[in-house]
């Protein structure tokens, strides 16, 4: 038998450790390591400087013709040229003022909503926004009373790739919320529906929709009677997007554990209190990752678009390259068009980083 | 102490084939604290969780302060605003901070405003003795003081009944004792409490009434002290034994 001292919390020793130990710690600390970091070195020096040449120190940016611009270097003064076509597609010039607006409108109400922090209306106040943001924008866009209307078939480039994507992403998120709720429903009819519709357009690749959208539904239109190509090929991302959406939420729904569905019901809840107060935002919190992840995804396939003739920035890089001052320069065009993706997909992904974390569902210190 | 505030009649409830609650029928007065034990199994928890339909039953009818529950939602939600329950796993809102956990009901069910919820709730949480923690998060606390926030939570509403559902079975031996000691605190109040529980220390120093299931049935009820000297039938007896040499 023994009683021991109570001992004094000591701190935490010191862990730094110097360069060349981190070297062997991390990159030499077997044979196979070592191996697989020298291979890893060489690949990028294989990669870098030719890579590098090309986009940047043996590239053109100075105003010149195509046959100006050298062949082993990047010619960039395409992009330049024809950058309002990758922005804007067919915009008339005249109206870019138009989408620009858009842009500042939607950064201005953000930067509203933020400044409102605890404000007594703030909920109210966001409210009018997001109901009043996407008609004033729409208005600017298409036109309208006292302002020129400007046809779908003419928007085009990065612009037509955001519209779809934010339409896609604000219209099905809504969407799928409910649709989750109602695979979830006691009641056997609405489960029922909502299990087929989600199981019918899950098992259909977007381009089957967009095809239908495009193809097939204006035979069952009147002669005369048109829906705009843009807003057909909308609804079917919507359509298709609201089920994955769906699918992920379902996911976070059924994280929940009985325990919250209980507590909420013994405190005499009604089922849209329980539903909005305790169980969505545990829910939708679980599935930030998931939804933001079919976002992004969402994102590279309104590439797609141009299957239908609508014209993305992707398939601006087939216009604009099969013009014949610029003939065969896509492949600059091509790089331009995966630095803009990437630079955006990169953006939504940090974000959902930060909302995971703002969040965060722990709270553990 | 005249009014039954709860009656159970002749209550039948079957999971699936199995037979869980057999033909059970008790009352409980008004402000009578009612102690339930039994083994695993017994159909104790069940029991309480139907006087505030979170389970539903096949025969029988319960009365709970004059309303007959029934399927009607109206009905059941009445109810629900006027007994409050304590979980064994507290199910505190994780996403909500503690005061927003007790101002809950009584914003949305009660219809109080915030500052009369806010300020009820701060009253609540001194009396459990964690108001400090007001602001935290669940998880930043410790289960006894959980289940502590999960009994004023309850309070908030104000209500009539108690249903405690094995309040200290999650708990570490050195939390029962703090969450007991604010449940001792509340029976001298002259709430109606409803408390399946194995504390039966607990039982001996408020209950008014003990009873005992077993298999779905009630097997024997008394006042605590001729339960717990003078059990009757055998497997209560051999019940006590077991529990009493720990």
């Amino acid at each position: 038998m023994a009683v021991f001292k109570q001992q004094a919390s000591k701190k935490v020793p010191n862990l730094k450790i110097g360069v060349i130990r981190w070297l062997r710690e991390n990159l030499f600390s077997n044979a196979v390591n070592s191996v697989l970091t020298l291979l890893a070195l060489y690949l990028i020096y294989l990669i870098v400087p030719t890579v590098a040449n090309w986009a940047l120190f043996d590239a053109t940016f100075a105003p010149v013709t195509n046959e100006q611009c050298g062949r082993e270097g990047a010619c960039w003064r395409y992009i330049i040229e024809k950058l309002d076509l990758f922005i804007y597609g067919f915009y008339p010039p005249e109206a870019y003022w138009r989408p620009q607006w858009v842009v500042i409108l939607a950064l201005a109400f953000v930067w509203i909503a933020k400044l409102l922090k605890q404000h007594k209306y703030k909920t109210k106040i966001v409210t009018a926004l997001i109901i009043i943001y996407p008609i004033i924008a729409s208005f600017l866009l298409y036109g309208g009373p006292s302002l020129e209307i400007i046809e779908t078939h003419k928007w085009g480039g990065l612009m037509l790739t955001i519209v779809a994507a934010t339409v896609g992403i604000v219209a099905s998120f809504p969407m799928g919320v409910l649709l989750a709720l109602g695979r979830q429903s006691k009641m056997p009819i609405i489960r029922f529906l909502s299990v087929v519709y989600i199981e019918f357009i899950r098992g259909v690749p977007l381009i089957t929709i967009l095809f239908m959208a495009s193809v097939v539904l204006p035979l069952f239109f009147n002669e005369g009677m048109d829906m705009d190509k843009l807003l057909r090929a909308l609804i079917g991302i919507i359509l298709f997007q609201s089920v994955y959406i769906a699918e992920v939420i379902r996911g976070g729904l059924q994280a929940i554990p009985k325990g919250q569905y209980e507590a909420a019901d013994a405190m005499g809840l009604s089922f849209v209190q329980k539903t909005g107060l305790i169980i969505l935002p545990q829910a939708l919190k679980i599935s930030i990752p998931n939804i933001v992840g079919s976002f992004i995804a969402l994102f590279k396939d309104t590439t797609l678009l141009l299957i239908i003739g609508l014209f993305d920035i992707l398939s601006m890089v087939h216009l604009t390259s099969s013009d014949e001052n610029w003939l065969g320069r896509s492949t600059e065009g091509y790089v331009f068009v995966m630095v803009v993706m990437w630079i955006i997909l990169y953006s939504m992904s940090r974000y959902s980083k930060v909302l995971e974390l703002r969040y965060s569902t722990d709270h553990r210190n | 102490m005249s009014t039954n505030i709860i009656k159970i009649n002749s209550l039948n409830k079957w999971y699936g084939e199995f037979h869980a609650l057999k033909n059970i029928n008790f009352k409980v007065k008004e402000s009578e604290i009612v102690v339930i034990c039994g083994p695993s199994g017994s159909g104790k928890s069940t029991l309480i969780r139907c006087v505030n339909f979170l389970e539903k039953f096949q025969e029988g009818s319960i009365t709970v302060d004059g309303t007959v529950l029934s399927d009607d939602i109206k009905k059941i939600r009445q109810i629900r605003s006027e007994v409050s329950m304590v979980f064994q796993h507290f199910n505190l809102f994780p996403h909500l901070s503690i005061i927003d956990n007790l101002t809950l009901a009584p914003i949305w069910v009660h219809n109080k405003s915030k500052q009369v919820a806010r300020n009820k709730a701060l009253q609540l949480l001194d009396r459990v003795g964690i108001r400090d923690q007001a602001e935290k998060y669940p998880n930043q606390l410790s289960g006894g003081q959980q289940q502590r926030v999960a009994i004023a939570r309850a309070l908030c509403t104000s209500p009539k009944i108690m249903l405690f559902d094995e309040p200290t079975s999650a708990l570490d031996p050195e939390m029962i004792a703090e969450v007991l000691d604010v449940m001792v605190e509340l029976a001298k109040e002259g709430i109606t409490m409803l408390c399946v529980t194995h504390e039966m220390g607990f039982a001996k120093k408020v209950a008014d009434r003990v009873i005992f299931m077993d298999e779905g049935q009630i097997i024997e009820e008394n006042h605590p002290k001729a339960f717990f000297d003078k059990p009757e039938s055998e497997r209560l007896q051999l019940f006590l034994k077991q529990i009493l040499s720990e």
